[in-house]
């Protein structure tokens, strides 16, 4: 018998806990998931959601900026947060005797001041941030490709914003977006590891029972796929950086085991179709194909990097390897191979308390529903070669929209 | 090796001595291009039947070239163990080095060169690698675009002939073993390795002074260097302590200073590096070009103000991080199983995580501070990359 121990609580303002509750775990990982992100921003307030993750380390009415700071250090966590096109996550990983601490800490701070002093200063930070990509390979390309891919869909918009949208944000507009979207109703707490979970629900009932539950709405289209090029220019780059979006299964679609296999067998960076055609070839530097759910409509990015003068050649080679696929399936071997290194990865990743964490916030924010390990294993090892076929089918690998960007200015098609 | 009953997994790290410091100085990039050759097919696999082996087994692995070895990891299942240090022996003792698969090897190890140009930050790290030790300990692994044009399959035999070899090889498992099990599976497999290495490494001093790369690019990369001391040295922990203060959480002296203050940066960090009898202090920020000066400054400003000490509330939070960190080292036994061939190539031993835990509770404050004091932060080296030089004034000179 498994010792490990599922708990779901709803707080009476509409919050969930949920919790994989293991009692020999040397640590305790907990994370408020807040169903926002860049897809529930308007174009004007671009990149508010990831600004206000940071500002939310800056104080609240009875703590400092500097003094959250200490207090997470001092309970030695291992503390961060990130930003999505649909979630915003604080989390933190402690060992067990500081897990009330830690949770009465990181409830307090998503309660923030958000004073104008601080957000001036941590413009800057951002700004820095997205000088940073800008930078940094594909130099903005993987941005670009799902705009265009998405179009007008919501989740065409950036996560960081540009320069321009961050750069006019005032806290005022900040703090009528946090007001619309960090209702209780709207976040997830989740925790792996050594939880001791009904001290967490009667510190949470007492502490942040009185937060506000109203209407969080969030248009969820699937999208209109778009096959478009488009080739941009950057002669300062050494090598071209190719991004390639088609469409995929959405976070609440059945067969996105099938599409996560496929990926493996299609583009993993290891020991799939792309490696062996491309990078032990030396044909290309990376070329890796992954697929990414949303609620309501999914995708598969492919990031591909090779030397200038081969960029023709590798669209082309891409193109005949999704081609192949597409017209062939897959093959029994490589179905078992990807099953056998997924399953494996499942118990690897498992014995984190943190990275448990990650995957049940995430499978209960994404569709409301916790799965074991045993279970997450059992739905991938079910996948048939027919249920591939039916992805291939319905998602094809071939119709993609391409963003290359790099010394070489492609033709547009 | 550690027993970890509580896992399901099991992990092993293999260091070869086929590191970077014993590429040849007319072919630096060797010991990488090898690597690459190397896992092209051994004993009765081609390269394809390997990794679909490695793949059944649910092996999660990777293969690195650092300054001291080439090192091969892999965490499984922990039932798959032995099979997966079998596959590992034939690719150690048994490459295939397939001549016909040579040009394709150097297109990889050619694109990786490229894509590093564009990796601004790796571009500064190597820079600043080279300036961290006397040569051959601050090399690079990839070599250079007309080292890996020239290399033969002549060149690689060779390599492996000489390198790949038990002498100062390292081989660490952690997970859920049980020692006699593991012991005979490591007998089987590598008890017949055999060789030794024949060649000194001849040390010569690293480039001296400042150094500025000219790069369009928004941001400036900042990185300063001093000299250390490394991992086996008495008063490690003091220094290693000493910079955890500086830049280790979000309550750090550089962390705060730099970005929550001021808003100068993004990314800036400092840290302990150590290889086996040397050890140094580097530290990195990445900012736009009007601020680059004013982030350089800072940063200066509070890697010497460590001269003059820490407090006891900094330390106190600095080991409640590190004590986390260790006890999450239980967690994983990939990460414990690095440590500990680490530890065995640093140290010619391994510290126990107990071990670790009782050092970390006898440093102190004070005896942090009479080391700060008698070694205080100076020599720096300061290498920038981006549109403009900067002033490095503030870097010369000892204790202001």
């Amino acid at each position: 018998m498994s010792i490990v121990e599922f708990r779901h609580h709803t707080l009476s303002n509409g919050l969930d806990i949920v919790a994989e509750c293991n009692p020999n775990a040397y640590s305790t990982g907990l994370a408020y998931f807040v169903k926002t992100g860049s897809r529930d921003e308007t174009p004007e307030i671009s990149g508010v959601s990831h600004f206000l993750e940071h500002m939310v380390f800056k104080g609240t009415p009875t703590r400092t900026a500097e003094q959250v700071n200490q207090q997470l250090d001092e309970i030695g966590s291992q503390s961060n947060a990130f930003t999505s096109e649909e979630q915003t996550v604080y989390y933190c990983a402690v060992l067990p005797e500081y897990q009330l601490d830690a949770l009465e800490l990181l409830s307090d701070i998503l309660r923030p001041l958000l004073r104008q002093e601080d957000f001036a200063t941590e413009k800057q930070v951002i700004l820095e941030e997205i000088a940073k990509y800008d930078d940094q390979p594909p130099f903005g390309a993987h941005e670009k490709a799902l705009a265009l891919h998405f179009q007008n869909h919501p989740l065409g918009k950036s996560v960081l914003g540009t320069r321009e949208t961050v750069g006019a944000l005032t806290s005022t507009q900040m703090l009528e977006y946090f007001n619309r979207r960090y209702s209780a109703g709207n976040i997830v707490l989740a925790m792996a590891g050594n939880v001791n979970f009904d001290a967490v629900i009667a510190q949470l009932e007492d502490q942040i029972g009185h937060w506000q539950n109203y209407d969080t709405q969030r248009d969820t289209p699937r999208a209109q796929p778009n096959s478009a090029f488009h080739s941009i220019e950057k002669s300062s780059a050494h090598q071209q950086y190719i991004i390639q979006i088609s469409n995929g299964p959405a976070a609440e679609d059945g067969n996105r085991y099938a599409s996560r296999l496929l990926g493996l067998i299609f583009g993993d960076e290891s020991n799939s179709r792309l490696f062996w055609e491309m990078i032990d070839t030396g044909k290309a530097e990376y070329a890796v194909v992954e697929p990414s759910e949303y609620q309501g409509t999914g995708i598969f990015l492919s990031y591909l990097c090779c030397q200038p003068k081969s960029t023709q050649e590798i669209l082309d080679l891409y193109q005949t390897l999704a081609g192949d696929i597409q017209s062939n399936g897959v093959t029994d071997q490589e179905l078992e191979l990807a099953k056998s290194k997924v399953c494996s990865h499942i118990v690897l990743r498992a014995e984190r308390a943190a990275s448990r964490m990650f995957g049940i916030g995430n499978n209960w924010v994404q569709r409301g529903e916790y799965a074991t390990v045993q279970e997450s294993i059992q739905r991938f090892q079910s996948v048939t070669r027919q249920d591939i076929a039916e992805v291939l089918e319905k998602y094809p690998l071939t119709q993609c929209t391409s963003v290359a960007i790099g010394p070489t200015k492609m033709e547009h098609k | 090796m550690q027993q970890m009953p509580w896992l399901e997994s099991a992990a092993l790290s293999i260091l070869v001595p086929a590191g970077s410091q014993r590429d040849p100085s007319s072919l630096p990039g060797l010991a990488n291009f090898t690597a690459e050759m190397v896992q092209r097919g051994c004993g009765s696999y081609n390269s394809r039947e390997y990794v679909d082996q490695l793949d059944r087994l649910g092996a999660a692995r990777s293969a690195s070239v650092t300054n001291s070895h080439t090192r091969f990891s892999a965490a499984v299942p922990a039932d798959h163990l032995t099979d997966v240090l079998a596959l590992y022996k034939e690719l150690i003792c048994a490459p295939h080095l397939p001549e016909e698969q040579l040009e394709d090897s150097r297109m990889v190890a050619l694109q990786e060169l490229l894509a590093m140009e564009d990796d601004l930050a790796q571009k500064l790290l190597r820079e600043l690698r080279k300036r961290l030790y006397p040569d051959p300990y601050g090399r690079s692994s990839t070599g250079t675009l007309e080292s890996v044009q020239t290399m033969t399959h002549q060149d690689i035999m060779g390599h492996v002939a000489n390198y790949y070899v038990p002498e100062n090889a390292v081989i660490s498992i952690a997970g859920k073993i049980i020692f006699e099990d593991v012991i005979k599976a490591v007998e089987q497999s590598f008890g017949d390795w055999q060789g030794a290495i024949q060649t000194e490494l001849v040390e010569t001093s690293p480039p001296e002074g400042h150094h500025h790369i000219q790069h369009d690019s928004s941001q400036t990369q900042i990185g300063i260097v001093y000299p250390s001391i490394p991992y086996s040295h008495a008063d490690y922990f003091l220094a290693r302590s000493a910079i955890g203060v500086l830049s280790d959480g979000m309550s750090s002296r550089l962390f705060t200073e730099v970005r929550e203050k001021r808003g100068l940066c993004y990314t800036v960090y400092a840290m302990c590096h150590t290889i086996k009898n040397h050890g140094c202090v580097l530290a990195y920020a990445g900012t736009t070009t009007e601020r680059a000066q004013e982030t350089l400054d800072v940063m200066l400003a509070q890697i010497r103000r460590l001269g003059d000490g820490i407090f006891e509330d900094e330390l106190k939070r600095l080991k409640a991080r590190m004590k986390t960190g260790l006890i999450m080292q239980q967690e994983s036994s990939s990460s414990r199983s690095v440590s500990m061939a680490s530890d065995w190539h640093l140290l010619g031993r391994v510290r126990t995580l107990e071990e670790l835990s009782d050092l970390l509770d006898q440093v102190n404050t004070e005896a942090i501070n009479d080391y700060l004091s008698a070694n205080p932060p100076q020599q720096f080296k300061v290498i920038t990359l981006g549109q403009q030089a900067l002033d490095t004034s503030k870097a010369e000179g000892g204790k202001v």
